[in-house]
């Protein structure tokens, strides 16, 4: 378990981190949102021991990153932001060394060697110098060091960046295997490997901590949730009455139009849902759709509300902010 | 101690993966030879000894064992493998002793492969043998001492051409104030006190060791010299941490 209680950490007169508090347990994939400059990776940083903290306190298995600095990093398994490596060396050569800097037996690193090897695809690149590997490949030599000693806690800035739709498919599969008993946190700006691959997710900004919650508990608070959204296929000239059944209404247009009805904030007086509401009228109308569905909430939406909030405290509460939010139109 | 040799097998191999080692090497065999003959004139002193050959060995570490040490940490700072490395489970200690080992072999190996300088001599007359081999003692220890404060200024920078400046010009001063004109000066404006200053010079225990006798006060110069520098590596890391 990684306990975080009151984690600050100052860059001279810049607070990077600021009364950050929040725990992981084993099996959780926790994942650590924020926009650039947020705190993301100094936070990382420091429950990895490559920073100290300025005030606050880091345990991981009961052990403080201060005091048991050593003890800690045992057990983590980290990909530092970029992903850094040796660029003289081969992946085998530095698949070697991090197995002797971890004290594996002879036997368990050719295992964990091979295992490493085979996971991440990287047979054909282990004997060419890691300088000569497209970024594709160094990413994942970098998370073979991560998890080439089999620790219980793998920290994972940004694990999926730079690489193409497949690797990254390939890569949130990984760590959604390796999430078993062990405790995941990956830091990324990508919200939909949230959905993918995250059994929870903080999001901070200025080091601060925003919100805290499973990736539908986030999307919850997004002012889409429980919205009704239709899929147009051609754009009728009466979907002014959408505006009567709901609390306004949202557009994208493009080469399908869709219109988003938000609810009302009291039920209706007869007991209709608003997508039944949309659905009947729809039919009424003899309107064309595509699609037509209650929307889950949008996490990207939150995302935006609760840090641009944070970045102008004094410009709006989220709530209102919402409100306030671009692209909203009232038809 | 198993993280240690990680680390110090990891430099080697480094080491050997790039023409690093070579360079380093072969560069080293060419000045010091060039250095003793031309202008050490050890053919015209017509002396069966290597006293040329070790006396440039001061000048000639302060700026090759600085090209060294300038990469030791700078390199791994401004490349972001010190993350990597330092996030490992390894002590501070472990590390910066791992890497001094490495590149001080690496030194060693090239001091080695100036044996032809030692059968020379043997061939061309009977050379103190004892003294030969002090001197070889002493000018690795003095290597170790630059290889130190090398360690030290890379530690503090990200930069390894000013790593490689300020190591030049530290290795410089222990080195100058122990110079004989130097020492002269230093005589006549601080009078007693110049000795004391003339004690912290690498060149004033080198040249004593050189003589052929290892003296334990001079043997013990170099180890503190060293075991401080590394100590301050060790500080300087671990205050970029704290920040």
């Amino acid at each position: 378990m990684i306990e975080v209680t009151e984690l600050t950490r100052q860059f001279g007169n810049v607070t990077a981190v600021d009364r950050l508090s929040f725990t992981v347990s084993a099996g959780e994939v926790l994942g650590f949102l924020g926009p650039n400059g947020a705190g993301k990776t100094t936070t990382m940083r420091i429950v990895t021991g490559f920073l100290a903290p300025s005030a606050g306190t880091v345990t991981v298995f009961g052990n403080d990153v201060r005091t048991a600095s050593k003890a800690v990093r045992a057990r983590i398994g980290y990909l530092p932001e970029g992903a850094p490596l040796y660029g003289d060396m081969t992946p085998v050569q530095l698949l070697r060394f991090a197995t002797r800097m971890h004290g594996l037996t002879a036997q368990r690193t050719r295992e964990r060697i091979a295992f490493a090897i085979e996971r991440l695809a990287l047979k054909e690149v282990v004997s060419l110098r890691c300088e000569t590997l497209s970024k594709g490949f160094r990413r994942r030599v970098a998370l073979a060091l991560a998890i080439v000693h089999d620790p219980d806690v793998l920290i994972l800035d940004e694990p999926t960046d730079g690489l193409d739709p497949n690797q990254k498919h390939d890569v949130r599969g990984l760590i959604r295997d390796l999430s078993i008993d062990r405790i995941i946190v990956v830091s990324t700006h990508l919200l939909e490997e949230v959905d993918a691959v995250c059994s929870r997710a903080i999001i901070i900004g200025n080091g601060r901590l925003l919100a805290d919650g499973t990736p539908l508990q986030l999307a919850a608070r997004s002012r889409f949730h429980g919205a009704v959204t239709l899929n147009f296929r051609d754009l009728p000239a009466d979907v002014e009455v959408l505006n009567e059944i709901g609390s306004g209404t949202h557009i994208e247009s493009g080469v399908a139009p869709r219109i988003t009805v938000f609810p009302r904030q009291q039920a209706r007086a007869d007991g209709k849902s608003l997508f039944d509401v949309t659905r009947q009228l729809a039919a009424e109308r003899r309107w064309s759709l595509d699609g037509l569905f209650v929307e889950q909430g949008r996490l990207e939406e939150v995302f935006r509300t609760l840090t641009t909030a944070a970045a102008n405290p004094s410009a709006a509460t989220p709530s209102s902010a919402a409100a306030n939010a671009t692209g909203t139109a009232a038809l | 101690m198993s993280a240690v040799f990680a680390i110090l097998r990891r430099e080697l191999l480094s080491y050997f993966a790039t023409p690093l080692a070579y360079v380093f090497v072969v560069m080293f065999l060419m000045l010091s030879g060039a250095l003793t003959f031309l202008l050490g004139q050890w053919f015209e002193r017509g002396q069966a000894d290597l006293i040329p050959f070790f006396g440039f060995h001061p000048w000639l570490y302060m700026f090759i064992v600085a090209a060294i040490a300038m990469r030791l940490w700078a390199e791994e700072r401004r490349s972001g493998t010190l993350e990597l490395l330092l996030t490992m489970p390894v002590s501070l200690g472990q590390a910066v002793l791992g890497k001094f080992l490495a590149a001080w072999l690496l030194i060693g190996g090239a001091l080695v492969l100036t044996f032809p300088m030692w059968l020379t001599v043997n061939y061309l007359g009977n050379p103190d043998n004892g003294v030969i081999l002090a001197s070889y003692i002493g000018s690795w220890l003095l290597s170790a001492a630059f290889l130190a404060i090398g360690s030290c200024i890379s530690a503090a920078t990200n930069s390894q051409v000013i790593a490689f400046i300020g190591s030049v010009a530290l290795g410089f001063l222990f080195v100058i104030v122990g110079f004989a004109p130097v020492v002269d000066f230093l005589h006549t404006t601080l009078g007693p006190g110049a000795d004391a200053v003339a004690n912290l010079s690498f060149l004033t225990h080198f040249q004593a060791i050189a003589k052929g006798v290892l003296y334990a006060r001079d043997v013990l110069f170099f180890v503190v010299m060293i075991a401080g520098w590394l100590l301050a590596t060790v500080l300087v890391i671990q205050l970029k941490k704290t920040g």
